[in-house]
């Protein structure tokens, strides 16, 4: 038995991220990290195929760069690796990428639990997290904060899942895919150990073709990247006492016709 | 006949208000698009809350109140909209970026092979699709994309659009029968925990946010308790007796920074940033906060930031369009008193 769980590498949460004169996004020098609510799915997904006595198998879908949050996983604990790559991927949407992540969770065959994290922050959305549940046609479980029971046997999970509104307890049949928030886990650190073994770790990369899927054309498509509109600069230094500061700051609030 | 199909999100019966702000985007379209804007009202209450959407905007209503729908699953609530996809093929599905509004749109998507603009800020027909503006790379930089297709899926962000001002008219109501029964249905709730005086940061106006620097509240703690236990104590204080009362004459939700989360001082709901919420409130105020790159990652887009912090060297005043510089302990309460004073509460 295994749990999948994907992940992606993306810009350092504090690299300056801008669009340069030719439209491309570049950060720099900066580096590339696991893309951070990633890190709550791949401890879960470690912490789940140890209790049930299976293996974690982590998958990204993307270019060369994402074999470092694949390694990154390596080296936190997950037993596999794996990418998927092809031409036909550059600028896909998020169908083309449910597509191909259902498609590469069939390939690796014994899979009962899909983990992701909350969302992707470079695309800036979870859609394709729920598209990949429906392309399987498995139960969808997201916002967990905590996965109470899960009984592989039975093919049962029991959830808890964060609304605005609150916190519902779920029950749903597996197989299923379950997107994590921040509170589920503390994500371990990658051992020395493990950050060697990683090192060395060839990652298998399977195209389009291995996983016999045929994409449908993107209806979705970026057109064009833009840096956002400039600030406004305009800064006030409010002083005096602090009775003072709180009359001049109303004052101006009330002229912002902000309160 | 084509229509563009607005999702109004419920609770209990009642209407998200963020709800009406998709009722106005898909006025928006309908007028360039020569199109209806129809309502669909799910759960408890639908025929009530579909002649609101009516007010709001919405010129029909498609309802469907079923015992089924009364709690949120995405399972019963996603095969119907899918199936009034298929059947209807309207040109395009609308709906809050919530965590429901996210997941159903998203499926629906997925089940009709239909493209989806996620978490957008902006949108507008072209040529025969929509075209939408979204924030990627953590709110770093914006993207254009376009999306066409027999029917294009919308999921709007909260507060980038404004809803009508109400005015109410009787509209013409479609009942559907659900897609699934019961006995069809897999997932089952077990319980739901309401969370108490939870206020939506999303959806808030005024957030008044709170950092590291909630520990250094003066009141002293219960005698036994030292160290962190200590710190934590007065943060806690702090926010629910310091900068919750600022957030109530404001009308408006507190938030924190993740060090002040991390340190035990808050709930996590209330983070903002990069691993939080993302929020856009017409007033940001921080305290206590240094405005590290991942906490505006979450707030950056406020319209204004007010920074209260003793170091006057500290980055978030670079964000800020008014600093105060000084202590948090004193310059909070007399800011609520002095709201008081000329708010008239
Ligand atoms: C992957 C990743 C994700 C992250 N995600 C988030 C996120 O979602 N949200 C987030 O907020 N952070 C996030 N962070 C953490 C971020 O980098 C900062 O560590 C954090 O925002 C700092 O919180 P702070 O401003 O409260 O604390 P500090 O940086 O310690 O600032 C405390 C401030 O309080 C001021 N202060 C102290 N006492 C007083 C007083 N009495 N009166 C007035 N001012 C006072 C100090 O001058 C100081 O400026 C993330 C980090 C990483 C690596």
């Amino acid at each position: 038995m295994r749990i999948a769980v994907f992940t992606r590498s993306t810009p350092d949460t504090a690299a300056k991220v801008e669009v340069d004169a030719s439209g491309k996004v570049t950060w720099g020098d900066a580096a590339t990290v696991v893309n951070p609510w990633d890190e709550y799915a791949l401890e879960e997904a470690i912490v789940q195929a140890k209790n049930a006595g299976g293996k974690a198998a982590v998958i990204a879908i993307g270019a060369p760069m994402h074999d470092e949050a694949l390694k990154h996983s390596l080296a936190m604990g997950v037993d596999e690796a794996y990418r998927v790559w092809d031409d036909a991927l550059e600028g896909a949407d998020g169908l083309a990428y449910a597509t191909t992540a259902a498609a590469a969770v069939k390939q690796l065959g014994d899979v009962e639990l899909v983990l992701f994290g909350r969302d992707s922050v470079d695309v800036g959305t979870d859609q394709h997290i729920y598209a990949t549940a429906r392309k399987l046609g498995w139960t969808m479980l997201a916002y967990v904060s905590k996965i109470v029971s899960i009984d592989f046997a039975a093919k049962t999970i029991k959830v808890e899942k964060i609304l605005e509104q609150g916190k519902q307890v779920i029950t749903a049949p597996l197989p299923a895919v379950v997107s994590v928030l921040k509170d589920i886990n503390e994500p371990r650190y990658p051992s020395f150990i493990g950050i060697r073994k990683a090192q060395k770790a060839a990652i298998p990369v399977w195209s389009l073709g291995d996983l016999s899927v045929t994409l449908p054309a993107s209806a979705a498509r970026v057109t064009a990247f833009k840096n956002l509109p400039p600030r406004d600069t305009r800064f006030e230094l409010i002083s005096g006492t602090p009775q003072e500061q709180a009359a001049q700051l109303v004052d101006k609030l009330l002229e912002e016709k902000v309160l | 006949m084509s229509a563009i199909y607005v999702w109004i999100e419920t609770f209990k019966g009642k209407a998200n208000p963020t709800s009406w702000e998709a009722v106005a985007a898909g006025r928006m379209l309908a007028g360039s698009m020569n199109l209806p804007v129809t309502a669909l009202v799910f759960g408890e209450n639908a025929a009530a809350v579909a002649q609101e959407a009516g007010a709001f905007g919405a010129d029909n209503a498609i309802t469907c109140d079923d015992a089924t729908l009364s709690e949120f699953r995405l399972e019963p609530y996603a095969a119907l909209l899918t199936q009034l996809v298929k059947t209807n093929a309207p040109k395009a599905v609308l709906g809050i970026a919530s965590n429901r509004g996210r997941e159903l749109l998203a499926s629906s998507a997925a089940d009709t092979d239909s493209p989806m603009l996620a978490d957008v800020l902006d949108l507008s027909a072209s040529g025969d699709g929509l075209s939408a503006t979204r924030a990627v790379y953590a709110g770093k930089v914006l993207s254009d994309t376009n999306a066409s297709g027999a029917t294009v899926f919308v999921s709007l962000r909260s507060r980038a659009f404004k809803a009508a001002d109400p005015a109410p008219k009787q509209i013409p109501v479609t009942t559907a029968a659900p897609a699934l029964s019961e006995a069809q249905i897999a997932t089952k709730i077990e319980g739901f925990a309401e969370a108490a005086g939870t206020v939506n940061l999303s959806d808030a106006g005024v957030i008044v946010s709170g950092g590291r620097g909630m520990a250094n509240n003066p009141a002293n703690p219960p005698a036994g308790l030292s160290g962190d236990a200590a710190s934590v104590w007065k943060a806690q204080d702090g926010f629910a007796n310091v900068l919750q009362p600022l957030a109530d004459v404001l009308g408006g939700a507190v938030g924190a920074s993740r060090a002040a989360v991390d340190a035990g001082y808050i709930p996590y709901a209330h983070q903002v940033g990069q691993t939080g919420k993302t929020v856009s409130p017409d007033l940001y105020i921080a305290c206590g906060i240094s405005g590290a790159i991942q906490h505006q990652a979450g707030m950056r887009s406020s319209k204004i930031i007010v920074a209260i912090n003793k170091d006057a060297e500290s980055p978030i005043f670079k964000m800020a369009r008014f600093g105060l510089v000084g202590d948090l302990y004193q310059i909070i309460p007399a800011l609520t008193e002095e709201l008081k004073k000329r708010l008239g509460k």
